[in-house]
């Protein structure tokens, strides 16, 4: 048995090892697929629909690269991920991005040798409590069973959380959210505690969403986004500025709606660098010159993803806030494309 | 005639070695084998183990068990010794292993009392009794052990009541003399409490079962060389009993008991049996039982049934036949077999995630590898303690095995 882990083991690092070797963006392109893991289904950003076809914030992050990389939003391969695989996954080699509600951390960043390319969405840790139990602060759950995914910094927040405020818990570990959210709908645990969003988004799925309350405080700054393994940086690259692709289209105003208009050419150089119409951009990604206008034809802009994903008016309902544009008093803030 | 058979061998003189004779010398040529496959092993190893360095170097890693002593950062539910977020990785280890150890002990037992009764009872005359048996073994032995803790877990969790049904006054449950409960958080019930003294009652307590034993040895003793037959059931029962109570009466009831009581989100004081613990517990100790009941059942019928008949010709009632009879010669079929079986719960043990349990897989392995990302230096921890531990439970059966087997004269 020992031998059989060890070779196993051998085979993970030489995986590890050749995806390194070879450039990601050849071997997708090779491959006419992207792999792109993704969670194992959380409402609105990333959960196949009634079709079976993957849908969500994260999923269309997945679509916009493999849109500018292979022109097609459909080239994609999604691989669910659990808190405890995605990151064997990555390393070997297995996907080419992870867009999972992964917390940008100073360990997973330099340690584990991964490589964040943005932030799409900030996020904190919060709890979940039925509304009967009467608790309206984070303070007064001394004693309180706590459900919990592990294997993610929820799990470190928790105890730090707990510890500094000097109240007791008993923490019940579980694997996926879906295993958490039906031992808190029995009432195994007493609180559910994971990024606010997520809260929101299982909530939405709820019989009866309204008898759950989200309490007020946030225990964390979780700063989610795309992740890629260290050393290719120009597959890197490539995700990193997909992602603001999407958001100066928003900022400057580039919808779905009148992408076709604006690629003709405008009177906004930015835009045109931006679109392809002119400099070559795209060229030095590697890419076509119209990648930025093919990932924004797959699901539009930032803005309208999340407006459609998990936005005020969908059963999710998240408001912009911190995820607000910085001229309209967010943190979501792309550099200048030129 | 004989030196013909081998003519090599007869042949050539001692000292003339040719190197041809390595693969036609009769003589040499399994050596010669096995020393090609030894430098062939050692090759793939090498080059294998080559790999491996290299690779973890090109990427940045190396080997090292520095983490261990770092802060863990996360909470365990079940913790046999102290145990909080500040302690090191090793700590929470080590919690991990002892958890793992605590519901290996109890299924192991727990699947011999169910292994025994069900391969017995799969022989009874009764017919209804023993299709029930082959019922349960078939049924058990032929779904994943995966699925049954799932099973048992989710039916734990939505059939109990949540510790919040027991509040109030139109309360939907209630405690079992209100001292335990059964929620689906697990099971509470009262705690000892040690106070002043009461080390006494628990030596009371120790000297009066090695008091049962020296009064059965003597009962023993005295039916075997005297003829008498003295009653060994009700003695034994009063010298369990009486004297630990006296003890506790006399000096002042030091000895008391800690009842649980809901405060808050739970129940608090008491003992708490995990509902994860149990769940995982009873899975394997079920579907192991059914593996064990087998064994018992082949050990029994490995009996010849002269056996039986010549006991049931002395007199014998078929209980004291089983007991005195063929249990005794079919431990020597069942044990070597149920070794494998304790074997397989100790590592089958390795599935507690699935109901969050936190054994060693679920700290070391799980917790711990992701926070520090040591994927190689966990698992091969892991896998140093799982090999420790099955060759400890291989090597104090043997122990038993040994003194079971039939001793040759």
């Amino acid at each position: 048995m020992k031998k059989t882990v060890f070779l196993g083991a051998l085979t993970v690092a030489g995986l590890a090892a050749s995806a390194a070797a070879a450039g990601t963006l050849d071997e997708v392109k090779a491959r006419g697929k992207m792999n792109c893991g993704v969670t194992t289904g959380v409402p609105g950003f990333a959960e196949p629909d009634a079709n079976g076809v993957w849908q969500g914030f994260d999923v269309a992050v997945c679509r916009a690269v493999a849109a500018a990389v292979l022109g097609d939003g459909n080239a994609v391969e999604f691989v669910p991920t659990t808190g405890k695989t995605r990151f064997t996954a990555l390393a070997s080699g297995e996907i080419d991005m992870l867009a999972r509600n992964t917390t940008w951390t100073f360990s997973r960043d330099v340690d584990l040798k991964f490589e964040f390319t943005g932030v799409n969405y900030y996020d904190g840790q919060g709890f979940m409590v039925p509304k009967d139990l009467g608790v309206s602060s984070a303070t007064e759950l001394d004693g309180a069973t706590v459900c919990i995914q592990t294997g993610t910094t929820t799990e470190l927040n928790l105890a730090d959380y707990f510890r500094s405020n000097n109240i007791s818990y008993e923490p019940v570990p579980i694997e996926t959210g879906a295993e958490a959210v039906q031992q808190y709908n029995a009432g195994a645990c007493d609180v559910y505690t994971t990024d606010a969003s997520a809260l929101a988004a299982q909530r939405a799925n709820f019989e009866d969403p309204s008898a759950h309350v989200i309490l007020p405080e946030i225990v964390s700054k979780e700063p989610l986004g795309p992740l890629v393994r260290h050393g290719d940086n120009e597959w890197g690259d490539i995700v990193r500025w997909t992602l603001n692709a999407m958001i100066t289209a928003e900022e400057l105003g580039v919808t779905s709606v009148n992408l076709d208009e604006m690629a003709a050419g405008s009177n906004n150089p930015e835009i045109n660098r931006l679109l392809g119409t002119e400099g070559d951009l795209g060229g030095m990604l590697g890419l076509s010159a119209t990648w930025a206008k093919d990932a924004l034809a797959v699901a539009g802009n930032y803005g309208e993803v999340f407006e459609k994903n998990i936005g005020e008016n969908t059963p999710i309902g998240l408001a912009r806030g911190l995820n607000a544009q910085w001229t309209n008093g967010g943190l979501i803030y792309s550099p200048p494309f030129r | 005639m004989t030196t013909q058979a081998d003519p090599q061998v007869a042949v050539k003189p001692a000292g003339s070695f040719k190197l041809s004779m390595l693969l036609n010398d009769t003589r040499y040529r399994s050596l010669t084998f096995q020393f090609i496959a030894l430098v062939a092993i050692i090759a793939t190893m090498a080059f294998v183990g080559g790999n491996l360095v290299r690779n973890l170097a090109e990427a940045g890693l190396n080997i090292s068990y520095a983490f261990l002593g770092e802060p863990a950062g996360y909470d365990i539910n079940q913790r046999p010794i102290e145990y909080d977020s500040q302690s090191s990785h090793g700590r929470a280890a080590v919690v991990g292993l002892l958890n793992t150890l605590i519901v290996a002990f109890l299924a192991c037992v727990t699947a011999t009392i169910f292994g025994v009764i069900a391969g017995v009872l799969r022989l009874s005359n009764n017919w209804i009794v023993s299709k029930l048996m082959s019922f349960y073994v078939e049924i058990f032995r032929n779904v994943p052990v995966l699925i049954w803790i799932l099973i048992i877990f989710s039916i734990m969790i939505n059939a109990m009541p949540a510790p919040r049904d027991f509040r109030g006054d139109n309360a939907t449950s209630s405690m079992l003399f209100d001292a335990f409960a059964f929620t689906n958080r697990g099971v509470y019930s009262p705690k000892p409490i040690l106070g002043d003294g009461s080390m006494i009652v628990i030596g009371v307590f120790i000297a009066s079962i090695v008091g049962i034993f020296l009064f059965r040895k003597f009962a023993r003793t005295q039916l075997y060389e005297h003829g008498k037959l003295i009653p060994t059931f009700w003695p034994s029962v009063g010298l369990f009993f009486v004297p630990v109570i006296l003890a506790q009466l006399v000096l002042g009831s030091p000895i008391t008991l800690e009842y649980p009581a809901l405060k808050g989100f739970n129940f608090q004081g008491g003992m708490q049996i995990r509902g994860s613990l149990i769940a995982l517990w009873f899975a394997l100790a079920i579907y192991t039982g059914a593996f064990i009941a087998e064994n018992v059942r082949a050990g029994i019928l490995a009996i010849s049934k002269g056996q039986t008949e010549a006991a049931g010709a002395l007199g014998l009632r078929p209980n004291r036949i089983m007991n005195l009879v063929v249990l005794p010669q079919a431990l020597r079929v069942i044990i070597p077999p149920l070794i494998s079986q304790y074997l397989n719960i100790t590592k089958n043990s390795s599935l507690a995630i699935a109901v969050g349990y936190m054994d060693v897989t679920g700290t070391l392995g799980g917790i711990t590898l992701l926070q520090t990302g040591r994927a190689i230096e966990t698992v091969l921890l892991l896998m140093l303690f799982y090999l420790t531990v099955s060759l400890l439970i291989s090597a104090v059966m043997n122990v038993f095995n040994n003194r079971m087997k039939l001793q040759e004269r």
